[in-house]
């Protein structure tokens, strides 16, 4: 697969196949063995998130560049119900859904950049990036 | 979907995961184990994660609820193989898995159960 790519999240093995790509990305970015590990995480928490909460989404997996640096960009998105309370959606703990509550917290600490944008209705759009070092 | 065998080794449950699961196999291996424990009157469960690139919040769980239930059945359980970069991740992801044994290797793991249980009949005979 090229990137960028938009890959459909659906169903159980998409979020495998999600994972499987950006790891593929990962590598190709340069990103370290734990760094790989980290964004992959990362992603596999996003993707359950949009097919748990919002019945589907998708994610668009690129190489962005900044100056010499090249880093992995994933950008969620979905049109389920939307976070209500953002900032109480990224409190460790936090579930609605009888999770652990680390999805979102945990994937914000893995990733060097994390941005949510949502709102009641409006679906979920999440952007996080990992740069190589 | 696919279903990860349960091996059975004298009284230990070995499981050991080789592929990318997704999360309604992980589901179905919990149960699995639960069961086997039940009908075996297993002492042990080594659980193989040596092959596994990422253990995320769904996998994380699992891991701690079969070390949870195989508690309450009296049986110990040994998360083995763990690869560096996935114990840095799972910490920062926020999971400690505090409850779950873990050996470097299969080997390791073995050992820990044999201690374990050398223990558990020192203590009712002390
Ligand atoms: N894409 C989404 N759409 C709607 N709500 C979401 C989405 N992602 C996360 N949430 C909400 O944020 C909460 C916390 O998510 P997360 O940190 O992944 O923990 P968990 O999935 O274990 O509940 C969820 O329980 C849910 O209420
Ligand atoms: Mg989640």
């Amino acid at each position: 697969m090229t990137t960028p790519a938009t890959l459909p999240v659906t169903s159980n093995s998409d979020v495998v196949l999600v994972r499987q790509h950006v790891r593929t990305v990962a590598v190709d970015v340069g990103l370290s063995l734990v760094d790989q590990t980290k964004v992959v995480t990362a992603a596999s928490e996003l993707a359950r998130n949009a097919l748990v909460y919002a019945g589907g989404g998708r994610v668009r997996v690129e190489i962005v560049h900044n100056g010499i640096r090249r880093g992995l960009r994933l950008t969620f998105s979905d049109d389920g119900p939307g976070i209500p309370d953002i900032e109480r959606a990224l409190t460790d703990g936090w579930t609605t859904g009888g999770g652990l509550g680390l999805g979102l917290s945990g994937s914000r600490r893995l990733v060097d950049e994390f941005d949510v944008r949502s709102a009641p209705g409006e679906g979920t759009l999440i952007t996080v990036t990992k740069w190589a070092r | 979907m696919d279903r990860v065998p349960v091996l059975k080794l004298g009284d230990i449950l070995i499981v050991s995961i080789q592929i990318d699961l997704q999360d309604q196999s992980v589901l179905a291996l919990q149960e699995d184990l639960a069961d086997q424990v039940v009908a075996t009157g297993a002492r042990g469960v080594i659980i193989d994660i040596t092959a596994v690139e990422i253990v995320d919040s769904f996998i994380g769980r699992m891991l701690a609820t079969i070390a949870a239930i195989s508690r309450m059945l009296d049986a110990d359980t040994v998360v083995v193989g763990m690869r560096p970069a996935v114990a840095i991740t799972l910490v920062e992801l926020g999971l400690s898995l505090g409850g779950v044994r873990t050996a470097l290797n299969l080997e390791k793991g073995v050992a820990l159960l044999n201690h374990l249980e050398g223990s558990k009949i020192a203590s009712v005979t002390r």
